[in-house]
């Protein structure tokens, strides 16, 4: 209660959920908006924004409404960015937790996978598995998932190094309780905090790494991508820059909502911090 | 000199790093549909099955994948990375030709990033709260937010299209052939906009920390003390706090290198610049595996020298790193 209030007065986070909120309105609305296939053809192609009234953003190189390649777009981001950050949280807590909760050789190993994921350059390591296993859109969602943990695991880590030796760990261990409730029961929900905070700056990441995919036509063609649009757009830059500028300022708002949402999050959840930023 | 036992130990200790990296590598690839002969076959316009079969012996593609793996490392060990089918030139020399570009994009990235980020940080610190801070904070979460490939096309409509102010991409002017300083020039004037793109997001997270930092330092007893002394402001900043809130951004250099190769990826295909990240984009369109893994490897090298160099770095501003361990 204490933190849900602290959350609602910070100003940050007011402005993150309603950029969210309206970016999940457009989403999921995006086929009573707009019903018709948005990558089917729908006028014209290329005019601006505004000279044809039925198309309030123009129309892109392809003649398909661009307005509604943003709304069913908005849903593909969502989508994308939310599966593959719980990809990314679950693989990142379980390693983190093993590691920081057992020590030892466990620990040593753990931590040497890790270093590699984050030595080899994500996007590298993103290029290469959509060249192995191909770009349909589980995939990528889970190629980004499966490149983004790194971070939340030394995170969990570091959270189950400085819990486990506390007092109501041991007294939990007195009482001949299995290390499986101990990591879930007792350690995980204090761990938590943090990583729910960090989890807002993996899903910036995942967001801009599926758009930056699509922007290059490594990702799936058949969905409606904002980075798909970019990447379009490129082709008429000189002359039609409208058709990249527009998608890129959604995928700006988007990344601006979810980063102002892990700011009042940070607020909120750690009050000691919430002073001095 | 313990300093540099000190990073010699941790490059030494990255090794098995490496090692990880390149046998996940090369099992991945495995999975891949094709290898390197369907590749040279389709490039020759086909062939019988007993060519390939002879092509896959003379390639070593007929082993177990243990023994090829064994193969493969022991020729990574004399720098020998294999053959690329695609540019008929061993991936060695393809890759060679294409480093300078995406070091000098990314040392000027860098250095824009490190340098802007420190002295806007800076500002924001010491006017906390007050309206440069909030700017600056505003500016640095909008350039977060900011996708590093769609700034680099508004940019090049800005100063390419309409003001014709710089070149909007390309590594040299092809239509002249400049020498000496007028070459130096070009490559300069190409690589504005790329290093502004690529550096933007890294500028952002740089501000942010420098802020952070700085008010972290601000607030510790010897900064009171400084100013006890009757220090300007001004000195303070300079001779006490800086040297001590500059370390987590030092650190953050090393942490960061792997993404900003990352991002170069996409910078250069942009702005079309020849460097190591748009091989590796040409790699994924063209299935050249070989090339592909060729980069993965030199790009964990790249990764884990930076990494020395901030090892080195850090133990310089912070002599308590070289007596402590």
């Amino acid at each position: 209660m204490r933190a849900l209030k602290a959350y609602a007065r910070s100003p940050s986070a007011l402005i993150g959920s309603a950029i969210l909120i309206a970016l999940l309105v457009m989403g999921l609305g995006a086929s009573w908006f707009y019903p018709n296939d948005p990558l089917g053809l729908a006028g014209r192609p290329l005019q601006w924004p505004g000279a044809n009234p039925r198309f309030p953003l123009g129309t892109d190189p392809s003649g398909r409404d661009i307005a509604a390649q943003l709304f069913h777009g908005a849903r593909i981001s969502l989508l994308i960015g939310f599966v593959a950050t719980s990809i990314a949280v679950v693989i990142g807590i379980a390693i983190g937790a093993v590691a920081g909760f057992y020590g030892g050789a466990i620990d040593t190993a753990l931590m040497r996978l890790t270093e590699a994921f984050q030595t080899l350059p994500n996007f590298l390591l993103l290029l290469v598995l959509v060249a192995v296993f191909g770009s349909t859109m589980e995939t990528v969602t889970v190629a980004i998932g499966l490149v983004s943990w790194p971070p939340v695991a030394r995170l969990t880590r570091a959270e189950f190094l400085s819990l486990r030796t506390r007092e109501f760990v041991q007294a939990c261990r007195v009482q001949g309780l299995g290390d499986a409730h101990l990591i879930l029961r007792e350690v995980l929900p204090n761990a938590l905090p943090p990583v729910i905070v960090y989890a807002s700056v993996v899903m910036a990441v995942a967001i801009l790494l599926e758009s930056a995919l699509a922007f290059l036509q490594l990702s799936d063609p058949n969905v409606p991508s904002w980075g798909n649009l970019i990447g379009l757009g490129r082709n008429v830059l000189r002359t039609e820059w409208y058709v990249s500028a527009i998608p890129g300022v959604a995928i700006l708002l988007t990344i601006l909502g979810v980063s102002l949402v892990g700011q009042g999050l940070n607020d909120a959840l750690n009050p000691r911090l919430a002073g001095s930023r | 000199m313990r300093v540099f036992r000190l990073a010699l130990w941790r490059l030494a200790a990255s090794l098995p790093t490496l090692l990880l990296i390149l046998a996940g590598m090369f099992l991945l690839l495995q999975l891949a549909p094709g290898d390197t002969v369907d590749a040279l076959m389709a490039q020759m316009g086909g062939g019988d099955a007993a060519l390939a079969e002879e092509l896959r012996r003379f390639y070593g593609l007929d082993l177990g994948i243990a023994a090829q793996l064994w193969n493969y490392l022991v020729r990574l060990a004399t720098l020998d990375l294999g053959f690329s089918a695609i540019y008929g030139k061993p991936v060695a020399t393809v890759i060679l030709e294409r480093l300078p570009p995406t070091i000098l994009l990314m040392a000027a990235a860098l250095s824009f990033a490190f340098f802007f980020g420190l002295v806007l940080g800076v500002v924001a610190a010491r006017r906390v709260n007050k309206w440069p801070d909030t700017l600056i904070s505003t500016l640095g979460l909008v350039f977060y937010a900011t996708p590093s490939f769609w700034f680099g096309l508004m940019a090049i409509v800005l100063f390419s299209v309409y003001l014709q102010w710089l070149p909007a991409g390309g590594f040299t002017d092809i239509t002249q052939s400049y020498t000496g300083i007028a070459a130096v020039l070009d490559i300069a004037q190409h690589l504005v906009l790329p290093t502004l793109t690529l550096g933007l997001i890294f500028l952002a997270i740089y501000l942010r920390i420098m802020r952070a930092s700085m008010l972290e330092v601000l607030s510790l007893d010897f900064v009171r003390t400084a100013r006890a002394k009757g220090l300007t402001e001004t000195r303070v900043v300079a001779k006490h706090v800086l040297r001590n809130a500059m370390l987590p951004m030092v650190t953050l250099i090393g942490l960061q290198a792997g993404t900003m190769l990352g991002g170069s990826v996409v910078v250069e295909s942009v702005f079309a610049l020849p460097g190591l990240g748009r091989l590796a984009y040409e790699s994924v369109v063209q299935r050249d595996l070989n090339t592909l893994l060729g980069i993965v490897f030199v790009s964990a090298l790249l990764v884990i020298s930076i990494n020395f160099l901030v090892d080195i770095l850090y133990a310089r501003l912070d002599p308590r790193i070289s007596a402590g361990s």
